[in-house]
């Protein structure tokens, strides 16, 4: 489904700010794998999930999609198999337009968007049917400006407009990092729901290694630049943090530097 | 006085396509688009160019508002594919359109009065089906036939106009692409994250906005009689006035709701023009000053009537406070007694 060759990445190529931010990445997805990426801050994680959703294009290698060379595709046309959430909550949707409005727009992902065509009563009922799911009374609220909700129901609604769609890929960004504790758990459970529901290919970024633990079937480490260790399957069910610690250090001879709570929850 | 009511209204009608044309760069796509005072006079400048060489008036005005598509559209390419500010490359369009203007016209000033313009040729029809006799009889009925208007082709045909206008425009961005074009201009990353081409977006937006100008310059110069180079200096401000006058007064959040208040907007904003220039010391060079103050009190006067209002919440709130201290001081002092 998503295969990564050989990709290379320098930030500011022959200054003395010189960065590698991508090594020699390569990698495979199958279809409805769960893929949850940990590291520290400035190992890659970004950049890696920046040139998937094309934001960023490699120095080296290539990105296919589905059978497709997609690397160099820009964003908004990746984005045809591509759903993303980001972090932030306010970026994923347009606040000052309705629920309805938003949806439609993430509609139009996947296909030509019409010249003619308006949202219709069908459409209206599929739009509720997807937001009744998410089980927080969005549903009742099609003509509520997305601005006037709370980031958790945003955040929510970002993550129903990218997968609702069925994308090729679903990348999530650090997508709870924003949000408070209560709201968090919420996302998360929705993610878990809406993964499942629709066999979606998912890479997810994290900063918590429980979460990382606990989502997916395939776990990444990243630091400058590589991916430094990865447990697949069962491997990656028996894993803890404290292994994850453990190797870390075993691997690079040094502590792993927690910018933010690695540990928090 | 009447008569220079029935005229604010009529020239209001017709500055209200340019301000639709202008709500939707201005506030759509949050492009301040200063392409407008050239592109107002090009539309007026093809059209009055091809009703001079005998062009049917419909297809000169239809020219016209296509070669305003055009110009928004470069300076929509200006934009996404240059990475020029947006002001600048508006800036930069209505430079370049002058001379452009000068050239289509030949000359900065090209009289209509006895060429065949849209309104002689409604003019005619409506004389043909004799509609103006049916108009005038409930004024002359109520016996107020001194405040009927001279004629009333030219305000029906130009509400025919405005309604046919507003209603495609409702239309048009409610559709997928519509509203997609409006949150290009809302959240830009978002919607280049569900694939669409938001430079692509920008620039057909700028070509649609800077149309609907052209076609409102077209309409000018045939109510005018007359097409001059200096006829958009300053129209950008006029089409600001009207959005901004507009929604203040009946602005609401749905969209039919925003084109109706825009185009009430334009309307209002004639009439306190016209107003204007019968106060005796001003003078109709004043009006661009008197434009600008206007814009100037419609942006302020809703953010300065917002703060006094959360102001005299705050010493209200205050007052209870104290209020409330009071009665425990006094409940206090009972429970010593």
């Amino acid at each position: 489904m998503l295969q990564l060759n050989q990709i290379h990445k320098t930030f500011y190529p022959n200054t003395p700010d010189e960065r590698q931010a991508l090594v020699d990445v390569n990698q495979q997805l199958d279809v409805g794998d769960f893929v949850t990426i940990i590291g520290s801050n400035g190992a890659g994680k970004s950049t890696l999930l920046n040139t998937l959703a094309g934001t960023i294009i490699p120095d080296e290698g290539d990105v296919w999609i589905d059978g497709n060379n997609v690397t160099g595709f820009p964003e908004q046309k990746r984005a045809r198999y591509i759903g993303r959430v980001f972090q932030d909550p306010m970026s994923g949707t347009a606040p000052g337009m309705t629920i309805e409005e938003n949806m439609m727009i993430s509609l139009g992902r996947t296909k030509r968007r019409s010249l003619f065509r308006g949202v219709s009563k069908q459409l209206r009922e599929r739009f509720q049917e997807h937001l009744s799911t998410l089980e927080i009374g969005l549903e009742d609220r099609l003509n509520t400006k997305v601005g006037l909700l709370s980031g958790g129901e945003r955040q929510a609604l970002s993550l129903l407009m990218a997968t609702f769609t069925e994308p090729k890929i679903l990348l999530l960004d650090e997508h709870t990092a924003a949000l408070d504790p209560s709201k968090e758990e919420l996302i998360l459970k929705l993610t878990r729901e809406l993964v499942e529901k629709h066999n979606l290919t998912t890479v997810m970024v994290t900063h918590q290694m429980e979460q990382a633990i606990d989502f997916g079937n395939r776990l990444w480490m990243m630091d400058e630049g590589k991916i430094i260790f990865e447990a697949n399957g069962a491997d990656k069910d028996r894993l803890t943090v404290a292994d994850l610690l453990q190797n870390f250090q075993d691997i690079r001879g040094k502590k792993m530097a927690s910018d933010r709570a690695l540990l928090a929850k | 006085m009447v008569s220079a009511l029935y005229g604010a209204v009529e020239s209001g009608l017709i500055y209200a396509i340019m301000a639709l044309g202008v709500y939707i760069s201005f506030r759509l796509l949050d492009f301040p688009d200063l392409t407008v005072d050239g592109s107002f006079v090009t539309g007026g400048a093809v059209t009055s160019v091809m009703i001079v060489g005998g062009v049917d008036p419909f297809t000169a005005t239809l020219a016209g508002a296509i070669s305003g598509f055009f110009a928004g559209c470069i300076t929509g390419i200006l934009h996404t594919k240059g990475n020029i500010n947006p002001l600048l490359s508006g800036i930069l369009m209505m430079i370049a359109l002058y001379s452009i203007n000068l050239r289509i016209m030949g000359q900065p000033n090209i009289p209509l009065l006895n060429e065949n313009t849209l309104f002689t040729t409604i003019s005619g029809w409506w004389e043909a089906m004799n509609l103006e006799a049916i108009f005038m009889a409930p004024f002359n009925w109520l016996g107020i036939a001194d405040f009927a208007p001279r004629s009333f082709y030219t305000l029906m045909s130009l509400l025919v106009v405005i309604i046919i206008v507003k209603k495609l425009m409702d239309f048009f961005l409610r559709t997928e692409a519509g509203v997609t074009l409006r949150a290009t201009g809302d959240n830009a990353k978002m919607v280049r994250s569900f694939s669409a081409n938001t430079s692509l977006y920008i620039v057909i937006g700028m070509g649609i906005s800077n149309m609907l100008v052209a076609f409102s310059g077209a309409m000018i110069v045939q109510h005018n009689g007359f097409a001059d180079i200096n006829l958009g200096v300053g129209m950008i401000i006029i089409g600001l006035a009207s959005v901004i006058i507009g929604e203040v007064l009946f602005g609401k959040d749905k969209i039919v709701r925003m084109t109706l208040a825009v185009v009430l907007g334009a309307i209002i904003y004639r009439i306190i023009y016209s107003l204007a220039l019968r106060v005796d010391f001003l003078e109709a060079s004043d009006m661009k000053l008197i434009t600008a103050i206007i814009v100037v009190v419609a942006l302020v006067f809703p953010n300065w009537l917002g703060h006094s209002n959360a102001k005299s919440q705050y010493k209200k709130s205050k007052a209870r406070a104290t209020e409330k201290k009071g009665e425990i001081h006094l409940a206090s002092t009972k429970s010593n007694s």
